[in-house]
């Protein structure tokens, strides 16, 4: 038996998580979709502190909510007029992309319901003990080269971001 | 009430739908790429509810989590790079304009 | 001996090869000509030395208690395939080896300097030279060859330095078309050795491990010479079609000789290889390439001893050849045809005396070294005046611009150099003494007589013929009746310059002392001396045929009379069919043309044509057609790839899970 307050935060934050999911992708105004898109990232981050990932928590916020975000805004803004409606497909494709959808998913909550492995462990259980993991751990863990340890996939990021930086620069600069 | 994997799993799945008929339908480029963050957010959710609840002594679906998010912010800005490029030879950020890979 | 010197050897006239080819178009002629024959030069020294040392230094690696060894200077891994079938690279020293490094130098050097004089004005120059180097390295690389493998890589490069050489004067159809027929008839015979190679190699390699054969390479000759009766024992019971196995794979190698060698019937494409510059038919088509034969045969020689069939064989057909080249060559209108059917007459000589070298039931082993002895003394007075009657010939050729002895005649005052270099050629191969060609034919008769009086006499027979279809040639050049062309200014012909004079002279010196050298006391079958002496009834008589022979063509052809139209019209049939060379070239041309080319290659190419590019022709157009068809999917839409593969994903994700439940 979880807590009460767990409970229910869960249930407000799956019932923002599923509405702005479905009403990003619904609207007809860009601007919006991102700002609802923001409200399902910050229900995500909220998921993470839930489950005890309070690092991870923190940066959905910082580069999702803060950085992505940002660049989204700016991108709309630099390509929209700010109240310009956004037109759909053609129906057809419509009613295609939504069949297709709604089959995937039932059938993927269906999995979900025969998987056994659904109802072993509840939150409580998992939460138990050494659940927090401290930044020391998380830092060890970026920078050595044991097993478990990330030393080059950290590395390996640090270039491609560095990459994607002068690919941004490069693609988008003015000619 | 026990709050099992499942309840954490269900919102994940709708979140991913969503992606997807988002993907197919919309029209414009920007909206595009929102519908994918929406696919990739529920991606990395489902990796850390699986470390938690299935192996929660160890750490790596949440590591695998911090990678995609940087991986994702990476994508993410090349890819509005693109759409602003696009939308300076084209006036336009519609998907149907760009087709000049076809056959 | 230190290994350099063998090596130098080898390694400069490629060098040569590569410097000339690659650089010289950059050069002028005089550098290009300059070069090749210094080079040329320096490699006949260093052979001579190693010649030397090889005979005269009495180094126990070289003779041991008065036989000759058989001395590796140097042999390395090249290929290893498994333990026992490994390819070498290496320098063999023996006799024969020490013997053909002489020849070939030697020649090789006067070709090269005698080509600066004939070749001055032809364009090319240099590409001449890099060939002429080329040749050169293949035929020493063949002749110091440790194994039959690097023997048979050889072999074919010097197919490949004569398809070049002959196919010089590239603009010239007839030139590409004969060095093109060198070339095939060449290879389809060294077809027939590379089997009789492998045949061989498998049986040897197949011997037990423990045996005497041992671990060694199946393809080293020391191995196998040295061992030839483990070999015979090895291969004993396996037959083929009536005959051991060994002697099918001795006669299979023997016939990539005979192409080499132009024995009948691979003989066709030696006559048209004197479309080449003379003195590439002085080097490659007289005195080296063509004996190769020879020397394989020499080189295989004591394997050849265990099984005599195979010698039988070759005895027939030398005896063949050497008739039937003799007669053509005395109805041949063109010198260098003449000489070029004189060449395959002596080489068949040289074979029928190895032919009949084997173990004599009564004489003993006495014999045995005899005729093997007198082959390779052949080869070597062979090799020199017959290149000496070629250079000759370009030498007349340079003066009257004509290969036809039609053009010529009383050419005597004119050219006194070439008359008597040419004369005394002709003594020597007449074999009149005291010229090199009589002690040499004398020994090989000697031998012949002495296996079974058939040869003997039939050879003696061939030989008279070579005496007058020579004197024919000579008397038809110099003599008979002067061509009134000579009369007007400026056509009046004169000797070459001193560049084809000198080669001309220094050969007709050494065919003049040649037969003097002591041959058997250096080259002979088992290493041991043989003790050369002149059978007198055996010399007596090849005097007299000689003689007579070379009265007749005296009567015949000194002064101009109708005695040889006469004679021709006697028997037209016989002088036609000589004159077409008994018509080979045409049986030939049916062969491949009516025969080959027609049925087969007909067949083959509407097989190919319809059966082949058919089924590729379909399936192009199957792949275009469905490509066509389904292009429309690659729309360039990403939307509609995501929807494809999201429900794809979808109904692999149904079908999995059905199966699983």
């Amino acid at each position: 038996m979880d807590s009460v307050a767990n409970i229910i935060l869960y249930f407000v934050v799956a019932l923002i998580v599923v509405v702005f999911s479905v009403a990003t992708v619904m609207t007809r105004k860009i601007l919006r979709a991102a700002t609802y898109l923001l409200f399902v990232l910050i229900g995500t981050s909220i998921f993470y502190f839930q489950l005890g990932y309070q690092f991870l928590g923190a940066v959905q916020i910082a580069v999702y909510a803060g950085g992505i975000m940002v660049l989204f805004v700016f991108a709309i803004l630099l390509t929209h007029r700010p109240d310009e409606e956004v037109a759909y497909l053609r129906n057809h494709r419509r009613a295609i992309g939504a069949t297709v959808s709604v089959l995937g998913g039932i059938l993927l909550v269906l999995a979900l319901l025969y998987m056994p492995l659904s109802h072993e462990a509840n939150l409580m259980s998992c939460l138990d003990g050494s659940a927090t993991i401290s930044m020391k751990e998380i830092g060890k863990a970026f920078t050595g080269t044991e097993k478990f340890q990330y030393l080059l996939p950290f590395e390996a990021i640090s270039i491609l971001l560095l990459a994607c930086i002068i690919g941004g620069v490069t693609v988008a600069r003015k000619r | 009430m026990d709050l099992n994997m499942l309840w954490y799993l269900v919102p994940s799945v709708i979140m991913f739908v969503a992606g997807v008929y988002g993907f197919v339908t919309r029209k414009n480029m920007i909206a595009l790429l929102i519908s994918l963050e929406l696919m990739l957010n529920s991606a990395d959710l489902n990796f850390v509810i699986f470390n938690r609840f299935l192996y929660p002594g160890s750490m790596e679906g949440m590591v695998f989590t911090l990678f995609a998010i940087a991986i994702a912010a990476a994508e993410t800005a090349i890819a509005i790079a693109i759409i602003v490029n696009i939308y300076r030879k084209l006036h336009s950020t519609e998907i149907d304009e760009v087709d000049k890979m076809k056959y | 001996m230190s290994v350099t010197l063998p090596i130098l050897i080898l390694a400069i006239p490629l060098f040569m090869f590569l410097l000339l080819g690659i650089g010289g178009v950059k050069m002028s002629r005089k550098l290009a000509g300059i070069l090749g024959i210094t080079a040329l030069g320096a490699v006949a020294v260093i052979s001579y030395y190693v010649a030397f040392t090889y005979f005269f230094s009495g180094d126990p690696l070289f003779i041991v208690e008065g036989v000759r060894q058989q001395y590796q200077v140097f042999d390395v891994t090249w290929l290893a395939f498994t333990d026992r079938m490994v390819v070498n690279i290496g320098f063999l020293l023996d006799p024969i080896s020490a013997m053909m490094l002489v020849v070939i130098t030697t020649i090789s050097f006067m070709v090269h300097l005698y080509s600066w004089g004939y070749m001055e004005h032809e364009p090319g120059f240099q590409r001449y030279y890099a060939f002429l180097a080329l040749f050169t390295f293949s035929m020493l690389g063949l002749v110091v060859a440790t194994n039959i493998f690097q023997m048979y890589i050889f072999w074919e490069l010097v197919g490949v330095s004569s398809y070049l050489l002959i196919g010089f004067f590239y603009k010239l159809p007839s030139a590409v078309s004969a060095s093109k027929k060198a070339f095939i008839v060449t290879r389809f015979a060294d077809l027939f050795m590379l089997i009789g190679i492998l045949v061989l190699s498998y049986y040897v390699s197949n011997a037990p491990a423990d045996g005497p054969l041992g671990s060694a390479s199946a393809f080293n000759f020391q191995m196998l010479n040295n061992n030839a009766g483990v070999i015979a024992n090895t291969v004993v019971g396996a037959t083929f079609m009536g005959g051991s196995v060994l002697t099918w794979a001795m006669v299979l190698i023997f016939v990539g000789g005979m192409g080499k060698s132009a024995m009948l019937p691979l003989h066709i494409w030696l006559p048209d290889a004197m479309e080449g510059p003379t003195p590439v038919s002085a080097l490659i088509h007289a005195a080296t390439m063509v004996v190769a034969g020879v020397y394989l045969v020499a080189r295989f020689f004591p394997l050849y001893c265990i099984v005599p069939d195979s010698l039988t064989f070759i005895t027939i057909v030398g005896a063949i050849t050497a008739f039937y080249a003799a007669v053509v060559a005395c109805t041949q209108i063109d010198i260098k045809r003449v000489l070029a059917f004189s060449t395959i007459s002596q080489i068949a000589f040289m074979m029928v005396s190895l032919g009949v070298a084997y173990n004599h039931p009564i004489e003993g082993v006495h014999y045995s070294g005899l005729g093997y002895m007198a082959s390779m003394f052949h080869l070597f007075t062979h090799a020199m005046f017959k290149a000496l009657l070629f250079l000759g010939a370009g030498a007349l050729i340079h003066a009257v611009h004509s290969n036809d002895y039609t053009k010529m005649g009383g050419l005597r005052k004119y050219m006194p150099i070439t008359h008597w270099t040419f004369l005394i050629g002709c003594l020597a191969i007449a074999g009149i003494p005291p010229f090199s060609g009589f002690f040499s034919k004398d020994e090989m008769l000697a031998a012949m007589y002495n296996n079974h009086w058939f040869w003997g006499a039939w050879m003696s027979m061939v030989a008279g013929l070579t005496a007058f279809y020579m004197f024919r040639i000579y008397y038809l050049i110099f003599w008979w009746e002067e061509n009134p062309e000579y009369k007007k200014e400026g056509h009046k012909p004169h000797d070459a310059p001193w560049q084809m004079s000198v080669p001309l002279l220094i050969l007709a010196a050494v065919s003049c002392v040649a037969g003097f050298i002591p041959f058997g006391e250096f080259v002979t079958y088992n290493g041991e001396p043989y003790h050369i002496h002149l059978e007198t009834p055996v010399a007596v008589t090849s005097i007299v045929i000689a003689l007579l022979a070379i009265g007749l063509a005296t009567v015949m052809y000194a002064k101009k009379n109708p005695l040889p139209t006469k004679f021709k019209n006697a028997m037209p049939g016989l002088w036609k069919a000589a004159h077409h060379r008994f018509y080979w070239d045409e049986m030939y041309q049916f062969v491949t043309h009516k025969i080959i080319f027609n049925i087969i290659c007909r067949s083959i190419a509407w097989f190919d044509r319809h059966v082949i590019d058919g089924t590729m022709n379909a399936l192009a157009y199957v792949t275009n057609f469905f490509s066509v068809k389904i292009k429309g999917m690659q729309s360039g839409y990403v939307q509609a790839y995501v929807l494809w593969y999201f429900a794809g994903a979808l109904v692999l994700a149904v079908i999995t899970w059905i199966c699983l439940i």
